[in-house]
């Protein structure tokens, strides 16, 4: 198949076209409206102010560390539920993907009963001299609390997409399962988990309520940007407007740059799909 | 595409917006039933008894209905200069007050119809053994205030400068809620939160008085929104407040007298 993407259908009604400039304007309108609001001549000053710097490098302190503990955790993850075969696999996946619906505030209280003072692990990790209440650690615990979903989801789609053919055939020709994934599965499905990387490290970078109520709020070490925004609109909206601004710049270049949706279909950098994608082999 | 098509795809995009609208219905006093509404916001600290002066108030005045709203002070003065449908507003602080006093929004002048110190709570077994003002400063004590650029973190500093006590927090939360949030679940040895949280947190926190706490008092005033439809009810909500009934639920709550 292969079919070029420039003369891919693109009969799409005018009244799709239509809603879909509605749904469009839903999210540039307030963005707009927020640049609107800027104050130009401050707003050097304002984004450039230490504690503005100090959450700006923080939030990306901890949103690359988080990126990196979902990368560690989801790809297996993702391995599991898309190529295993085991009683309660779909409840697995329903709680995998419990952050995304869950308010990030409840997601912070259940950090909290599990691994502050009084939680679960709490006073077994203080006996071990670890204290994750109002450090740092717990504002990445969180952030990879409510970002892990996105890197599974983009992943175990892309595994499921790319289908186990090949996998299959390396097995056939002696490849042990560890040598199968590192150099059959994981090359295959190398855009989705970038994209479900870049995906997770946004979801991070924008991550507030489940720091708050977990992490707390202190410069430098738990008042991440959306946290500092949060707190100067207490008091000087010009700032929280100009970092608001600031966070979305940064999140449009992260995302922009890196993230490039999933795949079209024979348009995608793998070898040509079948129709027996799914393939069970 | 046919017309006909044409017709309902442009009544689909017609309808969407006034599908959105209806989402904020129930906003906009008074057209209800024909009665009068009273729009109060007022600072979340206020919750309690403002819940039932305005039970109290729709009793009394049959007809009337009472709306409350509760928030942050300064994103209730934010909403009401950015157009929301207020009638009165009662602030934790004067500042926020003033905020909208500057952009010409308060009817007359505002008047104090309570005060707010604040007071030290710890977790009900006191584990980091708090006596004090002073002892939130000891080494090792994990101590969370409000942050300055709110009304509980401002008044906390007023006591560090007044008492030459230096906190190092390992938290400054954006709220009072916040602050004892982290008490009560146990996380914070310490907080610094106002009397009244102490007081509606009952026995899930100890507090700890301290006579320094005197030296920051917070006024809370109240005042009419010039842009109020319905001012002769904003005026009779604002005299029940500070009315002796008004104040009596106030010092139940654990408010001072102005």
């Amino acid at each position: 198949m292969g079919r070029p993407r420039g003369n891919a259908y693109s009969g799409i009604p005018r009244w799709v076209v239509a809603v879909a400039a509605v749904g469009a304007l839903l999210v540039l309108l307030p963005l707009a409206a927020m640049v609107a609001r800027v104050n130009w001549p401050q707003f050097i000053p304002l984004v450039t102010s230490e504690s503005s710097l100090t959450a700006l490098g923080l939030s990306l302190r901890t949103a690359t560390a988080s990126t990196a503990l979902c990368v560690l955790f989801g790809v297996p993850l993702a391995l599991v539920l898309a190529r295993g075969d085991f009683p309660g696999q779909r409840l697995l996946r329903a709680f995998v993907l419990l952050p995304l619906v869950l308010p990030p505030v409840v997601g912070g209280l259940a950090l909290l009963y599990a691994f502050g003072r009084q939680g679960l692990l709490g006073r077994s990790l203080e006996i071990a001299g670890l204290q994750i209440a109002f450090s740092t650690t717990a504002v990445v615990l969180a952030q990879t609390f409510v970002a892990l979903p996105f890197l599974v989801v983009s992943l175990e789609g892309a595994l499921r997409s790319a289908g186990s053919r090949y996998e299959a055939v390396a097995a056939t020709l002696g490849a042990r399962p560890t040598t199968v994934l590192r150099r059959v599965t994981l090359p295959l499905v190398l855009p989705g988990l970038a994209s479900g990387a870049v995906l997770s490290f946004a979801r991070c970078l924008g991550e507030f309520g489940a720091t708050l109520t977990f992490a707390g709020s202190l410069q430098g070490v738990t008042r991440t940007l959306p946290l500092e925004i949060y707190l100067q609109r207490e008091a000087d909206a010009d700032a929280a407007v100009a970092l608001s601004l600031l966070l979305v710049v940064v999140a449009v270049v992260v995302v922009g740059l890196s993230y490039r949706g999933p795949a079209p279909a024979g348009t995608g950098s793998r070898p040509a799909r079948s129709a027996g994608g799914q393939g069970t082999a | 595409m046919s017309p006909v098509r044409k017709a309902s795809a442009l009544l689909l995009a017609a309808a969407l917006p006034l599908a959105l609208a209806g989402c904020g219905g129930a906003s906009g006093g008074g057209a209800a039933g024909g009665g009068t509404t009273v729009s109060v916001f007022a600072a979340a600290s206020l919750k309690a008894p403002f819940t039932q002066l305005a039970e109290q108030f729709e009793a009394d005045n049959p007809g009337t209905t009472v709306t409350l709203s509760f928030a942050g002070s300064s994103d209730l003065a934010t909403q009401i200069s950015q157009g929301a449908p207020a009638d009165v507003f009662a602030s934790a602080d004067t500042k926020n007050m003033a905020k909208l006093g500057d952009a010409g929004l308060v009817e007359g002048s505002p008047r104090a119809f309570a005060t707010n110190v604040l007071t030290i709570v710890v977790p009900p077994a006191n584990p980091a053994s708090i006596g004090s003002f002073a002892d939130l400063a000891n080494p090792g004590v994990k101590t969370v205030i409000c942050a300055a650029q709110v009304p509980c973190g401002a008044a906390a500093k007023t006591l560090e400068q007044g008492t030459g006590t230096t906190l190092q927090p390992v938290s400054e939360e954006s709220s009072v809620t916040d602050v004892l949030g982290k008490v009560v679940s146990g996380e914070a040895d310490a907080g610094l939160v106002y009397v009244t949280d102490a007081k509606a947190a009952g026995d899930k926190v100890r507090e700890i008085r301290f006579p320094e706490a005197a030296e920051a008092v917070n006024t809370y005033p109240i005042a009419a929104v010039r842009t109020s439809k319905n001012k002769d009810a904003a005026a009779a909500f604002i005299a029940a407040v500070t009315g002796s009934e008004g104040q009596q639920v106030l010092r139940g709550a654990g408010f001072g007298t102005p």
